[in-house]
């Protein structure tokens, strides 16, 4: 017993350590392709998007494959992290001109708000189960983006400037305003680049494999896998089920920043519903509680489209097809015994829902 | 006066809510799967309708049966391919298959129809009918559609409560197992289920865009996305629930949008939404399950 324990372990450490190779590995190629000039300009473009879908759809998947709760707003904390997190981007940026600074403390503002606002709507949400979780968070994901269509930021010397419904900021005729209600970000400071995306993307997977790995995470797992028996042996159900909701939007939030400050303007609209089906999609297909999944599945959806270019109009349509056939494949059952017999060391693996 | 025609526009929204929503009710009910594709059954049946009368002239009542019938055709053939081998899978599974069948259908549509919006024609005639002196007026499209939810509505209770295919149905959403036990032909249940449920989507198409008359391919989205909603709130699985829960989400949404704010009418619906499904986390008549140890 003790001994598989250990195996175990070994072999959990092992697989976190291929994750962080799989990324570093990556990142270097391409910086070398980039060196080289190898890469289209296209790819080189979305480079900065990937990595924040990555850490998007690694954060999910904290939600849906580890705590096993369906979220289906998950574009709505990387919305409060984009906006939060730029506004405070440009307010810094009125004394602050290092382009690093201002993405790092952009990122960490994102990852607060969009904790809080996890924490908040969590308390009430997660007592919910199942689709009704699920339609819930979609609601959330709704409001947030009916919330940032309608609001007004503007920064000036004396400071931020708030209103909603119509722009009665009266800013001062040096000030910036930030957010413009539907039309969104603008004057973002462009400070990402694809070596941040890819250290946040270290980051997120050292905050989740060590949460997954600790104490709470075993408890987190044990919640999803049999929530009376957790509570039965004295586990905080509804404790840990924050702590996993909230971890995930902070990451989301961060993401979310580094998302909009590779543009120079950005409207709420862009995270919407659709965008958080995309992550959903990008953590199923990945596999569920499986990061280097995940990471490997946001990166290749995300170029998929750029790659069916060729196809022209028909590329959504064979990017449905292929997302209907992949699914259709992976839970068939004699195409997993064909996969199986081609992965002698692969363990069979019970999907949690 | 002003009060008493948005709420019968609320109604009147409510209901093409309604008339979704049960699809949406109906298929969970019995397969446990939220059809994401469902949205985008009610944006194919106005399209049908729409080139029916417009361009091959046909009357407005032949339009409608005919996007009953291809809805239907269609949503046999979804259920058939996309979501039959996945009977046995877990249901997130299912729900990114449906997820993918839904951008199938908006974009097969997009290459098909192009994106250039479509002005539907109403399939009821024009005019109104006026009330105390001419304060008030209705629409006809309003009380067609109002007419509408109520008979579908009456119908489906009928069906599902009296005849053996809708006890069939019940007994499959019930316990899969035990109704094949009895002999009852769950595959074929299941694909009546999902055929009922496209044809009422395309009749909520019709009705959809009588009311609001622009058709592109992503017209059915938001309002699937509502109706989806409306199911949760009034309880999923629930046929007057359905019903009540679109209704009331019509009305919440035409007096958000004249009493408080245009721009904010999404996000009061949904917060209402959210309130309601934490006081009561079943919907407003779904069965509290109490869970066994």
């Amino acid at each position: 017993m003790k001994q598989s324990l250990k195996w175990n372990r070994s072999k959990t450490t092992r697989n976190n350590f291929i994750t962080y190779g799989v990324v570093i590995l990556a990142y270097i190629i391409l910086q070398i392709m980039i060196g080289t000039d190898s890469i289209t300009s296209t790819m080189e473009g979305l480079l900065v998007p990937i990595c924040a879908y990555v850490v998007m759809a690694l954060s999910l998947n904290l939600t849906v494959g580890v705590l096993g709760e369906l979220s289906l707003g998950h574009a709505g904390f990387m919305s409060v992290g984009a906006f939060t997190g730029v506004t405070a981007a440009v307010a810094l940026g009125r004394n602050v001109t290092s382009g690093p600074v201002l993405l790092i403390v952009g990122m960490i503002v994102g990852a607060c708000f969009a904790a809080l606002v996890g924490f908040l709507i969590g308390i009430p949400v997660l007592r919910l189960k199942g689709d009704y979780l699920a339609i819930v968070t979609l609601a959330f994901g709704e409001i947030i983006k009916g919330i940032f269509n309608n609001l007004y930021v503007g920064v000036d010397g004396s400071g931020l400037h708030i209103s909603i419904l119509s722009d009665t900021t009266n800013l001062a005729a040096d000030g910036d305003l930030v957010i413009g209600g539907p039309m969104g970000l603008s004057g973002i400071p462009r400070e990402s680049t694809f070596t941040a995306g890819v250290i946040l993307i270290l980051v997120t997977l050292i905050v989740i494999f060590h949460l997954v790995n600790s104490r709470a995470g075993r408890a987190i797992m044990a919640v999803r896998d049999n929530r009376i028996a957790a509570e039965s042996i004295g586990i905080n159900v509804t404790k840990y089920k924050l702590m996993a909701f909230t971890v995930s939007a902070a990451l989301a939030g961060a993401a979310g920043t580094l998302f909009a400050m590779n543009y120079t303007t950005l409207v709420a609209n862009k995270f919407d519903f659709n965008t958080s089906i995309l992550i959903l999609v990008f953590v199923v297909l990945g596999g569920l509680g499986n990061m280097l999944g995940s990471i490997i599945a946001a990166a290749a959806l995300t170029i998929l489209p750029e790659a069916l270019r060729q196809f022209s109009d028909y590329r959504m349509l064979v990017y449905a097809i292929v997302l209907i056939l992949v699914m259709l494949a992976t839970n068939n059952d004699t195409f997993k015994a064909f996969l199986g017999r081609l992965k002698p060391g692969a363990k069979k693996k019970k999907e949690a829902v | 006066m002003t009060f008493l025609s948005f709420l019968i526009s609320g109604i009147s929204l409510g209901s093409i809510y309604a008339i979704i929503a049960l699809g949406y009710t109906m298929v969970y009910g019995i397969a446990k799967m939220l059809n994401f594709a469902h949205g985008d059954v009610i944006m194919v049946g106005a399209y049908i309708c729409f080139y029916a009368t417009s361009r091959y002239d046909l009357p407005p009542l032949v339009g409608v049966i005919l996007a009953m019938i291809v809805c239907t055709i269609l949503g046999i053939i979804i259920e058939r391919l996309a979501y039959k081998p996945l009977r046995a899978a877990p249901i997130l599974a299912v729900l990114i298959t449906a997820i993918g069948v839904s951008y199938f259908l908006q974009n097969a549509a997009l290459l098909l129809w192009s994106s250039n919006p479509k002005v539907f024609s109403s399939v009821v005639p024009e005019g109104s009918v006026s009330l105390f002196g001419g304060q008030l007026t209705i629409p006809y499209v309003t009380l067609v559609t109002i007419a509408a939810c109520i008979v579908i509505v009456a119908v489906l209770v009928w069906f599902t409560g009296k005849t053996k295919k809708g006890k069939a149905m019940r007994a499959c959403s019930e316990d899969k197992g035990a109704a094949q036990l009895m002999g009852i032909n769950v595959n074929g249940t299941i694909s009546l289920t999902f055929a009922i449920g496209s044809g009422l989507a395309a009749i909520a198409g019709v009705l959809l865009c009588s009311a609001y008359p622009t058709l592109v391919p992503t017209t059915g989205a938001m309002p699937g996305i509502k109706a989806f909603t409306a199911a949760v709130f009034g309880g999923i699985g629930s046929i007057p629930g359905a019903m009540l829960g679109g209704i009331l989400l019509g009305i919440i949404e035409i007096f958000a949008k004249a009493y408080i704010s245009t721009q904010l009418s999404d996000a009061i619906v949904f917060a209402v939404l959210i309130v309601v499904l934490v006081v009561r986390p079943a919907g407003l008549l779904g069965k509290q399950i109490r869970e066994k140890v």
